[in-house]
């Protein structure tokens, strides 16, 4: 038996919190560790919810992070079902949604963020659908038969891919997106242009500078989706995909800094020194871009629970990673290395009607701050290297094809 | 069941049985083996479950060859060498019993 007394708690079993468990234990953790999940099953990868789980691709076991019985066999007691609803930090103690009080000596915050809630008229509605959970994503699933007519509200990430996913099951989709163009909280005009046209071409309607005004109802379901220019788009079902909330209130309510995110250091340190928080609930240092971030990304989830895992075991810090996202929709892969943060300038390199591109997002002084690479992986993983070491680069020589990426960030 | 070794970068050994049609990514990652991060779950999209492969099996039948979206990813990994691979492309198979894999020293 281990003779670690010793007690990690994380609050909170997406793919953050159970990474953080498998971590600790790879990094040679010896006391106990106990793991609090809200849902019914264990620790699961999300990005196939919107992609090849609502295709009937993916299986319930082909999404878990790990396998169940990985838990008990290394001795992570993993509680699903369950929350953490309140921590007594001078006790070191929190309570849980059943009850139960448990003692910690760190407490790691992995509470994730939900769905942003429009407070819209209608929103309670039958067949009124967000994506955040396989729950969700079964919802979703269910009612994208061929032909039937699915609205989505958001043009971001969620709402593309569902798009993508209803056409390759024979839905009839719309995009609503209240800005002028799609993705545009997430990529820069060329990228939004390039997807707007692609989906356009793959048979889904995009209406852009739309106001949505209410949900139109038949029996209790929802059946159109009223614009503020007094047209109504009708549909058997509505997604609402218009981003995220961080789940701070547990972390606030303790007294713990929060601005849009739990705040935290590059270790994943609250500034509890016993409470780390990792994920899509905090705001984080980026240290290539000197300033704080709250990023939503697996890498970024990864990237802390490594941070956290690594301080708890008293391990040096991994080395910090430039962050990357990725999203696949049809047959486009689309991965961005960094983000545009001060960039000025915007150069092409590839072929955008051949959908093989990589966009450069530049600094004044020719910093590479990020790229978004559709079918480019090279450019996307030259990218990481090259925003990594700071590097500069002229419009010239991104542009030109016959000088290649090894080149470019040697 | 097929067997796989996966060496450490520290030396350490792990020898699993892996099931037929699991990709070797999956092996480590089923079984919490450290060195392999596999950020993507396995969508040969971040380089981040980088193995070289054990010079005797190079040449056997049975292991799939580099495919192109593989060849781009592993263009820019870290420290890679020519048996270098993304273990989220090799799908085990009977033939692969016995395989050992090494671990670069990071994967970031």
């Amino acid at each position: 038996m281990s003779q670690d007394s010793r007690h990690v708690v994380i609050a909170g079993a997406g793919h953050a919190g159970g990474s953080a468990a498998a971590m600790l234990r790879q990094l040679g953790w010896q006391g106990a560790i106990t793991l609090v999940g809200e849902e019914p099953i264990p620790p699961y990868q999300r990005p196939p919810l919107s992609k090849a789980w609502l295709k009937g691709e993916a299986t319930t076991e082909s999404l878990l992070l790990r396998p169940a019985h990985f838990y008990p066999d290394a001795g992570i007691d993993l509680r699903p079902g369950t929350r953490v609803t309140a921590i007594d930090r001078a006790a070191k103690a929190v309570t849980l949604s059943d009850g139960a009080a448990l003692s910690y000596d760190f407490l790691i915050l992995a509470l994730g963020a939900r769905a942003r809630r429009l407070p819209l008229p209608g929103r309670d509605l039958g067949r009124v659908l967000e994506l955040r959970t396989v729950a969700d994503a079964d919802q979703l699933k269910a009612v994208l038969h061929p032909d039937a007519r699915l609205a989505v509200i958001g043009g971001g990430y969620i709402g593309l891919e569902a798009a993508a996913s209803a056409r390759a099951l024979g839905a009839e989709v719309v995009v609503i997106e209240r800005e002028s163009r799609v993705l545009a909280r997430v990529a820069g005009p060329i990228l939004s242009n390039f997807f707007q046209d692609y989906h356009r071409g793959q048979g889904v309607a995009i209406e852009t500078d739309a106001q949505v005004i209410e949900l139109d109802a038949a029996d209790g379901t929802v059946a159109g989706v009223r614009l503020g220019d007094g047209r109504v788009i009708p549909c058997d079902a509505t997604l609402i995909g218009v981003g995220v909330v961080a789940n701070e209130a547990l972390a606030r309510d303790a007294g713990l800094g929060c601005d849009n995110g739990i705040i935290v250091d590059l270790a994943a340190r609250t500034d509890d020194p016993a409470i780390f928080a990792v994920g899509d609930c905090t705001n984080r240092p980026l240290p290539l871009y000197g300033r704080m971030a709250r990023l939503e990304s697996v890498p970024n989830a990864l990237e802390q629970a490594r941070q956290a895992a690594s301080q708890i075991c008293g391990k040096p810090p991994p080395a910090p990673e430039v962050p990357w996202f990725w999203s696949d929709q049809y047959d486009l892969r689309l991965q961005i290395a960094g983000l545009p943060f001060d960039a000025t300038e915007t150069v092409v390199r590839g072929d955008i009607p051949g959908a093989k591109f990589a966009l450069f997002h530049l600094a004044a002084d020719g910093t590479v701050r990020a790229v978004e690479a559709v079918n480019a992986s090279t450019e996307f993983m030259g990218g990481r290297r090259i925003i990594a070491r700071g590097k500069r680069l002229s419009r010239r020589r991104i542009e030109d094809m016959s000088v290649s990426m090894q080149e470019l960030a040697a | 069941m097929p067997s796989i070794t996966y060496v450490e970068h520290n030396g350490t050994e792990h020898v699993v049985e892996v099931p037929v049609g699991k990709s070797v990514m999956q092996g480590a990652v089923e079984n919490n083996i450290p060195g392999i991060d596999a950020d993507c779950g396995g969508e040969c999209a971040c380089a981040t479950c980088h193995v070289y492969v054990d010079a005797a099996w190079l040449d056997k039948t049975g292991l799939p060859p580099v495919g192109s979206q593989e060849a781009s990813m592993l263009s820019f990994a870290a420290v890679t060498q020519p048996d270098s691979r993304l273990s989220c492309q090799i799908k085990v198979t009977e033939a692969l019993d016995g395989l050992v894999v090494r671990m670069p020293e990071g994967q970031h």
